[in-house]
Order: structure tokens, then sequence, then C-alpha cells
């Protein structure tokens, strides 16, 4: 078993050149293999590449899908958010516990099972839903749930749970996946039919300067959250002298309710990629990544095979279109399980082979990114725009939209609507129209943007999606009357607590006392005093946070304690004998007398 | 003379050589702008959130943030100073921290923090979250009740000592210190002679052994409040009652 051990660390170690910098993918085989990463392996792999041995175990712990006690050969991981969970999620959690014999977090005695909750997989539209080592099991029911392990028993194979397959690419060789795109609707911009190679020909025929020109003119802003204008980050990186110089294409798509860019992705990867290589050609970088969250992982035969058609086609290689002065390739990056990965430069340390942990800024990753070159990062959508804008000129792109927010923008919309699923429209629509098409108009509140965005009350619903009134990244979950708003925010701070990185103390302590805030308040033992203290704690992250993570996780609370105020008042007010609600005099006597070793004085009363 | 960046703190005009970060050209001016993780000598690491000013309103970490030409830095204000106290009081109720019997104490600079602005109780819940205590080194003891993540061990250890003895494990709530073992800091090449024994701010990092060799009361911030240094003030005779500034009632009354 040792010398297994050993040469597998370095058999995998050395495919990767022994390079400290991908010691991600050096992690993720190993897990391939044996499931962890114990201190046996830690030490063999900090031999192999050259580094602290505390640096292997440093970016072990940070992703949650690494692990350093041996797990089972199968893990089962349920995405558990504010969706999952609306849609049965504990019921499915349970039937899993229940006929795997374990709990949350567990590994079966025979050390075949693993059962884990995880963060938002990207699936809130057919929801509840979870991995099972790569393979995405969706609509899952507590029926269903005792199936699968009982399938898994008999035949050990993820990938035999895949008895009906999605539509579209999903049901190709290599995707082979039960995920549906549930594309409800495809615009003007993203999902129009591709002409494959005529957006990297046209740009190739203009100056680079000129490329650059078209985005400012199509006034192409990203799509990945913040609404940065791409054609001015690319000058910037243009600017950044003549050295070696990276594309990234951030497929993280970790904001929970977002799952649009795994629908580009199965369905039009071309024009992600072309767009890279257009960026590329552009600010003159010969290398791109793109960096895929690992619960995409199922996608990646599909991409890379996407990648080598397109090196056969003359796409990407050393002369992309014969042309000896431009030559780009694209790698995939895969992520681990780490919301904050997205971040532009947390992707960047994720992608160097270390930690998740956001950089200090500046220096900007334009100047210096990854491996300390000038770096883009666009996302997935903002790169299929870039085709888009080359195919067909920035007049009709910009064409379509608003006025500060040109083209279209894809909505990922779940929750208490009727047809959950992928949307493009203009900028522009208000969340009334898109409320009407999804079928949600009845719900109570719709959180935009993912749990970082806003909560919108119908008073608002004639507000505008556009990065000048209602911004979003893609996120729309729709609430009906039925739903505890509390429950709603408890469950974002759930999240935020797991995903923070724990760099600053504002995010690594204010998202947890604002979760126990949220809970004391929402079980109704809350004081007048806590809403104080939660405006207090979440104005301190704002303001000091270090990162965007912990600049808008107060947003939940903030959000809601100005639109849905009374759902925290109510609560805080004193009952009707004038005590506090969450007061409950008998047990706070109980646990006195318990303390003091005292006798009950209220036996016979009061039980 | 180079000419210098030229900017204001608090509508004090400051000089700053170029590359220099904010907080930097505020220390050679004689300003003192809270932290805990920043120590000269040490790579900027931006992590408490102390020092947190604002530039032309936008607030920023003045330890990592370089100065520049015209900029209009907010320090002293009765919001930043609001945020430091809460920053303060997330970092007690996190760590378990009894100054009492602490060997830090008067030493600590956390301590001495939450003295410089008043905080007496911090007003958020105690976590009383569980930590471990290396005490394997027969001449370091680690105890991480007490560590508030500066780094600046980690910094210390790989940049000053050429060695990379400390670094962090986990993330979120999770995050630890860790050494670079699969255990025990005595398992590691760390020294007693190491510079990073030297620069935490508080006692989680302390040598054996030399425990209250300088008495409470004659320690650095019994009687001269944390910051005192950078502002270059004389520090008041020694009233020999061993409180703290803003709670020795010699110093107070005077
Ligand atoms: C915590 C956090 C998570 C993020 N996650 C993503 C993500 O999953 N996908 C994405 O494209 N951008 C994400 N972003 C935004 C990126 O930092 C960055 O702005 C974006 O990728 C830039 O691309 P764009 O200009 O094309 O939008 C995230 C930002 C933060 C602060
Ligand atoms: S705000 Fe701070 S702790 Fe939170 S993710 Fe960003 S760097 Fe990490
Ligand atoms: S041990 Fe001290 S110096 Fe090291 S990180 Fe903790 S508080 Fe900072
Ligand atoms: S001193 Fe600047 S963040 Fe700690």
């Amino acid at each position: 078993m040792h010398d297994d051990v050993e040469s597998t660390v370095q058999r995998i170690c050395q495919s990767y050149d022994n390079d400290g910098r991908r010691l991600m993918d050096i992690v993720t085989d190993l897990h391939r293999e044996y499931g962890c990463v114990d201190p046996e392996a830690m030490d063999l792999i900090a031999r192999c590449v050259n580094v602290p041995r505390l640096r292997v175990q440093s970016l072990v712990s940070f992703y949650s899908f690494y692990a350093e006690a041996p797990r089972g050969r199968i893990v089962i991981r349920l995405s558990d958010d504010v969706i999952d969970r609306m849609h049965g999620y504990d019921r499915v959690a349970a039937a899993f516990c229940d006929e795997l014999g374990i709990g949350m977090g567990e590994t079966t005695a025979d050390g075949l099972f693993t059962l884990e909750r995880t963060a938002c997989i990207g699936m809130c539209d057919q929801a509840p839903a979870g991995l099972v080592n790569d393979v995405v099991i969706t609509h899952l029911s507590s029926d269903k749930a005792r199936q699968i392990v009982q399938d898994l028993r008999r035949h050990g194979d993820p990938h035999q749970l895949v008895t009906s397959l999605g539509d579209g690419e999903n049901g190709c060789d290599l995707i082979h996946s039960m995920v549906r795109n549930n594309l409800r609707k495809a615009g003007s911009v993203i999902f129009s039919p591709i002409n494959r190679g005529e957006a990297i020909r046209k740009a190739l025929s203009i100056s680079p300067q000129e490329v650059i020109r078209a985005m400012k003119t199509a006034r192409l802003r990203g799509r990945g959250g913040a609404g940065f204008p791409a054609g001015m980050k690319w000058e910037f990186a243009r600017g950044a002298g003549d050295g070696q110089k990276y594309i990234l294409c951030n497929a993280d798509e970790g904001e929970p309710g977002t799952f649009k860019d795994r629908v580009i992705l199965t369905e039009r990867a071309d024009r992600v990629f072309a767009g890279m290589t257009i960026a590329g050609y552009a600010i003159g970088a010969s290398e791109g990544i793109m960096y895929l969250r690992a619960e995409y992982a199922y996608l990646k035969p599909h991409l890379e095979d996407v990648l080598r058609r397109r090196r056969i086609d003359g796409l990407l290689g050393e002369t992309v279109l014969g042309r000896n002065e431009f030559a780009f390739d694209i790698r995939i990056q895969i992520g681990a399980g780490a919301y904050v990965c997205g971040e532009e430069t947390a992707l960047i340390s994720s992608c160097e082979g270390k930690r998740g942990d956001p950089m200090t800024r500046p220096p900007f990753p334009a100047q210096k990114g990854y491996n300390g070159c000038p770096t883009v990062i666009n996302n997935v959508e903002t790169l299929c725009c870039v085709t888009k804008i080359m195919e067909e000129g920035p007049a009709t792109f910009s064409d379509c939209g608003s006025d500060q927010s040109s083209g279209t923008k894809l909505l990922s919309i779940s929750g208490d609507c009727k047809r959950a699923g992928v949307y493009e429209f203009p900028f522009g629509t208000t969340l009334r129209e898109v409320l009407n098409e999804c079928g949600g108009l009845e719900a109570q509140a719709v959180q935009v943007g993912g749990p970082s965005g806003k909560m919108v009350s119908p008073a608002d619903f004639d507000r505008k999606i556009c990065f000048e009134d209602l911004a979003t990244g893609g996120s729309v979950m729709v609430f009906g009357p039925q739903r505890n708003i509390l429950d709603i925010v408890h469950g974002f701070m759930d999240f935020f607590v797991d995903e923070s990185c724990g760099y600053c103390t504002p995010c690594r302590v204010g998202n947890v006392l604002l979760k126990q805030l949220v809970e004391r308040v929402r079980d109704g033992s809350g004081e007048p005093d806590d809403l104080d203290q939660m405006r207090r704690i979440a104005g301190t992250m704002k303001a000091t946070s270090r990162c965007g993570l912990g600049q808008t996780s107060s947003n939940p609370v903030m959000s809601t304690l100005t639109t849905f105020e009374t759902e925290y008042t109510d609560r805080v007010q004193d009952g009707p004998d004038g005590q506090r609600r969450g007061f409950d005099l008998a047990e706070s006597v109980k646990a006195a007398e318990s303390i003091a070793g005292r006798p009950s004085v209220h036996t016979g009363q009061d039980d | 003379m180079t000419p210098g960046i030229t900017f204001t703190i608090d509508g004090k005009q400051v000089t700053a050589a170029p590359g220099q970060t904010i907080i930097e050209a505020a220390d050679t001016a004689g300003i003192y702008i809270p932290r805990l993780c920043h120590k000269p000598g040490l790579e900027p690491f931006g992590s408490c959130r102390l020092c947190t000013v604002t530039v032309g309103g936008r607030p920023c970490s003045s330890c990592t943030q370089p100065a520049a030409e015209g900029i209009v830095v907010e320090s002293d204000t009765d919001e930043l100073n609001e945020h430091r106290r809460a920053l303060l009081e997330m970092l007690f109720v996190e760590g378990n921290h009894f100054c009492m019997f602490c060997e830090k104490s008067g030493n600590c600079e956390l301590q001495a923090l939450a003295y410089k602005f008043g905080i007496t109780a911090p007003s958020f819940t105690y976590q009383w979250q569980k930590h471990d205590v290396d005490a394997s080194h027969p001449q370091i003891l680690i105890d991480r009740n007490r560590c508030i993540l500066c780094a600046r061990c980690v910094r210390a250890s790989q940049d000053l000592d050429g060695k990379s003895v400390f670094g962090f494990v986990g993330r979120g709530p999770n995050k630890r210190l860790a050494v670079n073992a699969e255990a025990r800091l005595s398992d590691t090449n760390v020294d007693v002679t190491d510079e990073a024994l030297d620069v935490c701010p508080v006692g989680a990092l302390l040598r054996k052994h030399v425990g209250y060799k300088v008495p409470i009361g004659k320690r650095q911030f019994d009687h001269t409040p944390i910051g005192s240094d950078v502002e270059g003030e004389p520090a008041p005779d020694d009233c020999g009652c061993g409180g703290a500034e803003n709670v020795c009632q010699c110093t107070q009354s005077e």
C-alpha cells in the first residue's frame, strides 16, 4: 500500500511536470484514485513539487471537495441552498441518511459511501439536486433517494444512474447527463445560431486596437456581476507591456440560483472559446484558462472535445487561422468547491495552485494577475457577447437593451414559478414582465442577483433589469406567499458563513454573528436591540471587508431589514404577557435551579 | 532629494516616497492609524482591517493602499473609529481572550487597542470556539485561543527567517494557525531565536521560561497608550499604579 501511494503520487506529479502551480490538478487527480489526501500523501506531494508540506495542507483544507480523511468510494453531495430546501431537501436528505444508515457528513462502515451537503450546484431549476461523484442527479425525492442508494449498492457505478437523458447536448455521449437545459427563451445574442470561425476571422481582419474599440462601441459590460466595461479592461491589459499575458474565463458560476453559464457551456461552448480567442488577440495573450467549477466537472469531457475540434480547425493553436503572429490555446482548470474562487483574484490564486484567498488590490489583474502577468478575467456570458459583437458588429449589439446596458441578459429563474429555467431578455425588461413570463407573479418577494443581491418586494416589480437599476449576474429566485422571509435570509447567511475565505476579520466573524442574530429573531428570542446590532455589524462588514464577498454578504439582512422590516420588528416586540416572546420563564427557572443544584420549586405545577 | 508624493490625512499635509503605502507615510508624519496585522519590516497583508481609512470617500486598508498624489485620506473620524471598535469586538468574541491570566497582558496590541477605543466588554455574542494549544516545543508555546490570524508570524518565518514554520488551514470561521508538520510545532525546524517569535501582537505565540520577566504594571502599554511611539508623545511618568492609560485613575486625574 505504501509503495503504491508513493508511486501514484510521483506519477501524478510528474504528469504536471512537478509544477507547484498545478497543485489543484495534482490534488484533484489524487482524489480520483484515493478519495483523499492523507498526511502521508501530503508529505509526498510536497516533496515532489518542492513546496512546504503546509502549503499542500493549506490547499486541501480550503476546498470543500477535498478531504484529508478517507472518504467513501462514492461521495454523494446534496445541494443545500434555499431553493433546494423549498423543494424538499430535508426529506431527500433524511431518506439518504436513513437508507445509508449514516448522518450527514459521515461515511458508511464499509467505506463505500460518504454523504455530504454542499452549496448550490447550479441546478436550482431542477431541484432538489445533487452530485454522485461527478454525476449530477436532479429532481430528487425521498423515493428516488432510496432507489439511488439501492442501485449504487447493486452496481457501484454512478454513471449507471443516468437512465433518462437531458435535452440538447446533455444527451451527447460526452456529457451523457440527466440535466435539462430548461432554456425557456432564447434571445438574439447568446443562444442565436452560431457560424463557427466567423467571429475570429472578422477579428483577425482588423487590428487588436480596433477589436477593443468595437467592444467599447458596443458598450459591452461584464456579465459576471460587477458590470465593468470589457473594452476598458482589455485596454488596460493591452497597455501593460509586451510580455506574456493571459485570458481567464470565469466559469465558476457559484452565486446560488445562477445556472445560465451551465447552459451556455452545454450549448454554446464554441462561442465562449471564440470570445476568449478574440480577447487574447486584442490584448496580446497566447494562453487562456477556463476556470470550471468542480460541480460542472461532468461538462469537462465535452468542453475538451470542443477545444480539440477547434485545434483541428485551426481556430486554436500555434497559428490561429494560419496567422504566424497569433498563437492561442486554452486549458481547463477545474475548481474544487469554493464560491469565493469566482472572485477574480481568488480565481487567479486557485489557478496558481493555491488556497482561494482573494489577493490584495492594487495591483489589479490587468497589471499583475496570473503568474504575475497582465490578465483579463471575463465571465462566460461576457465572452459570448464578444463573439456576437464580432459576428454582427457593435451597432446591432448596442441597439438592443437599455441606456447604460446594451445587449441581452441571461436570467436563471428558480423557486416558486411555473417555468423555472434560463431566459434571455433584452436589458431593461421589467421584473414584472420577467415574472409574467416565468409564471411567478404571485411572488411575495424576488431575490435578484443571488444572496449578495437584493430582495425585491411587489412594490418594486416595475423596476428594470439592467446595471443602472436592478443589477444581476443572472440569479432570480422567486418566493411565493407561503415562504418565511427570515428562513430565506438565514439560509443565505448560512451560505456566506460556509463560503467566507476567512482572510479578513469583518467577513470571517461578521457573517457568523449576523447568522446567529437572524436565527434569534426568527425563532422569537430576539430583542429590539438585536436589529441595531445587525445594522452595526453589516455596516462594518460592508465598509471594511477585503473583497466583494464580505462587502456584499450582509445584503440579505440589510435588504430585508429595509424592504421587509416588519418581518423583524413583529418578532422582537414583547409578547401579550409583557415579556420577550422568546423568554420562557419556567425554562429559565429550571436552568437556574439545575446550575444551583436545587430541587425545582415548580414540581407538579408546570410539568 | 526626490520629489515626494503629497496628500492629506485628516486635513494634515503629508509626504510619501514613491511606493510607500498610506500607513507608512502616516507613520513618518507622526499620525497613528490603528493596525494589528501591519508591522513595519513585514510585507503588507491586509487581514485585520483596523487600518481602514477612506480615500476620496471610499474605504480601503491603508496598510496595502499605495499613497498617491493629491488623495484625500480620512482616518480619525467617528464613523471609521466605530468600525474599528466593531472589528476589535469581533476579534474578542471570536477568540478566547482572558487578559487577566495572559502572559501578554500589558504588551498585547489587541488589549491596548481595546483600551484606546474604550471597549470594556464586547457587545457581540461570544463564540467560545474550541482551539488547540501546542506546548510540544520545549521553548515555544502556541495558544490558538488568542490567535487573531494576522499572519505576522507566517510572514516573518518566511521572509525574515527563511523558513515556512507557520501557515493557515481551513477557511471561514474554521481558519486556524497551523505549523509545517503533521501536527506539532516540535516537529518543525522552528528555533527559539526565530524572528517569527517576536512579532505576535497577542499572546498566541510565546517563548517559554521568560514569562512575567517584566512585571505587570511595567509593560509597554501599561502607561503609554498604543500609538504613542508613532505620535511621538513622551510617555507619561510611571505613576506606579499598574493601570493602563485609559483606566488608570492616576493619569486620568491629571
Ligand atoms: C465572491 C464573488 C464571487 C464571484 N463569482 C463569480 C462567478 O461565479 N462568475 C463570474 O463570472 N463572476 C463572479 N464574480 C465576479 C468576478 O470577480 C469578476 O468581476 C468577473 O468574473 C469579471 O467578469 P465580467 O467583467 O465579464 O463580468 C464574483 C465576485 C465575487 C466578489
Ligand atoms: S471579504 Fe475577506 S474573508 Fe470574506 S471572502 Fe473576501 S477576503 Fe475572504
Ligand atoms: S500566532 Fe500571533 S502572529 Fe501568528 S497569526 Fe496568530 S496572532 Fe498573528
Ligand atoms: S493593519 Fe491594515 S488590514 Fe491589518
